[in-house]
């Protein structure tokens, strides 16, 4: 089709974006409740399961997040038979890159066999990342008239875990997700709210081995917080109180901003799919928002809390178990590491 | 803000491994059993939906006392 200069920007204003399909991919080995209170049987048991993970599965060495970001996408694209020739963006969210340089997008576009015409670049962001993505991706589709784009979204943040860090490497799982977002009559993606509180870099973060902190010979001296949790500068660490304080001071305010902004009330919303850090922090939310129980997702029993990956896998699996239906308009919103937060209102 | 009894009872329903009726306004929670940062987080998610009252890791060091908590969410409560 060709179109005259008028009839095109039209095309663009009118056709909004769309979440089309999406998938994931797992590591093989799986490390269950079980497993947790076998390594640490004198832990703090019960009080650990309120975060709601039965299990997780973990990077094994040698496996980055790429690999499960690459298998996810295999199988998005076998699974809906998508054209790669017509795949004209590829967005790699995720803080693991493969190389200093060059861009891991660039690295799986290859991998992937997608067409030299489609763009490729990384967004590195955390928990916030898929949201972000989807903004960048919106944008993009808008303004240049990209028609579908994969994004992916990938962690294998518990290779950074002290041996000895329990509460987080209870919560905590790896994955790989991938997305197709197309140009869709009947989609929409937006409004959407972003924040960031950089002050607060510190309160999630592998501070060692990188360009601000190379490894020395005081990244592995251990550190104990005042609960008894243990890290390192080389290890995750993160600051469990402050991070939910943040979560129970910003995110109700996005969520009322989104939703003023779209001239919406929580009555006009289907469902909400939010981060999954934990349930205990999420049903806090959710209770301090007033969204209904049957309208909120909760999805982190068998996959632990998967930093980047776990919207779209809370999307797969929404749709898979019923919830989530054609048609539907969701809430997204991500918020952690950063300290950074975004939400949107996506029709299904 | 109900007495102190009530709210007692909900930190009991709340953290498991706490027998029901142990846990006394005196009680210094640091000493219940297990002590961790998820019951620091059991306590901040139950005052934030029970009373809408925001406690600060700062407001949880000052505090030694189940009594000390009390008093402090009900001041704003």
């Amino acid at each position: 089709m060709r179109f005259q200069n008028t009839d095109f920007l039209d095309y663009l204003c009118f056709m909004p974006s769309k979440i089309l399909a999406t998938n994931y991919h797992l590591p093989k080995k799986i490390y269950s409740n079980q497993d947790f209170f076998e390594e640490f049987p004198d832990s703090i048991g019960k009080s650990l399961e309120k975060t709601g993970v039965l299990q997780r599965s973990i990077a094994e060495k040698g496996e980055v997040s790429s690999d499960f970001a690459l298998a996810a996408a295999e199988k998005l694209i076998e699974e809906n038979k998508i054209d790669k020739s017509t795949i004209d963006l590829l967005v790699y969210c995720s803080y693991d890159h493969d190389y200093y340089t060059p861009s891991t997008a660039c690295v799986i576009h290859g991998k992937l066999d997608l067409p030299k015409s489609c763009a490729a670049f990384d967004l590195g962001l955390g928990c916030s990342g898929y949201v972000y993505s989807l903004a960048v991706i919106n944008g993009l589709m808008e303004t240049t008239g990209m028609r579908n784009a994969l994004l992916l979204t990938s962690s294998s943040l518990t290779r950074f875990f002290h041996m000895d860090d329990k509460p987080d490497k209870f919560i905590f799982g790896d994955a790989g997700s991938a997305s197709l977002i197309s140009n869709h009559p009947s989609g929409g993606i937006g409004p959407f709210v972003f924040g960031t509180d950089g002050k607060g870099y510190d309160k999630i973060i592998v501070k060692d081995g990188f360009m601000r902190a190379p490894i020395s010979e005081t990244s592995f001296v251990d550190e104990k917080d005042e609960f008894g949790n243990h890290s390192n500068p080389a290890s995750f660490k993160m600051d469990g109180v402050s991070v939910f304080l943040f979560s129970v001071r910003v995110v109700p305010p996005m969520i009322r901003e989104l939703l003023e902004k779209a001239s919406m009330s929580i009555d006009d919303i289907d469902l909400f799919i939010f981060h999954q850090p934990n349930v205990y922090l999420n049903e806090t939310l959710r209770k301090k928002i007033g969204i209904p129980v049957e309208k909120f997702v909760h999805c982190m029993d068998l996959f632990g809390n998967t930093v980047q990956a776990t919207i779209p896998i809370a999307i797969n699996e929404s749709i898979k178990n019923g919830r989530l239906k054609p048609g539907m308009k969701v809430v997204l919103a991500g918020f952690g590491v950063g300290l950074s937060w975004a939400g949107t209102i996506a029709k299904f | 803000m109900e007495d102190i009894t009530l709210f007692i009872s909900k930190i009991e329903g709340e953290i498991d491994g706490i027998v029901p009726g142990s846990l006394k306004p005196e009680t210094h929670f640091r000493e219940i059993p297990e002590w961790s940062s998820m019951h620091a987080l059991v306590l901040m998610a139950l005052s934030e939906t029970e009373y809408d009252v925001t406690l600060t890791g700062e407001d949880l060091r000052k505090c030694g006392t189940v009594q000390e908590i009390y008093n402090l969410i009900s001041s704003r409560t």
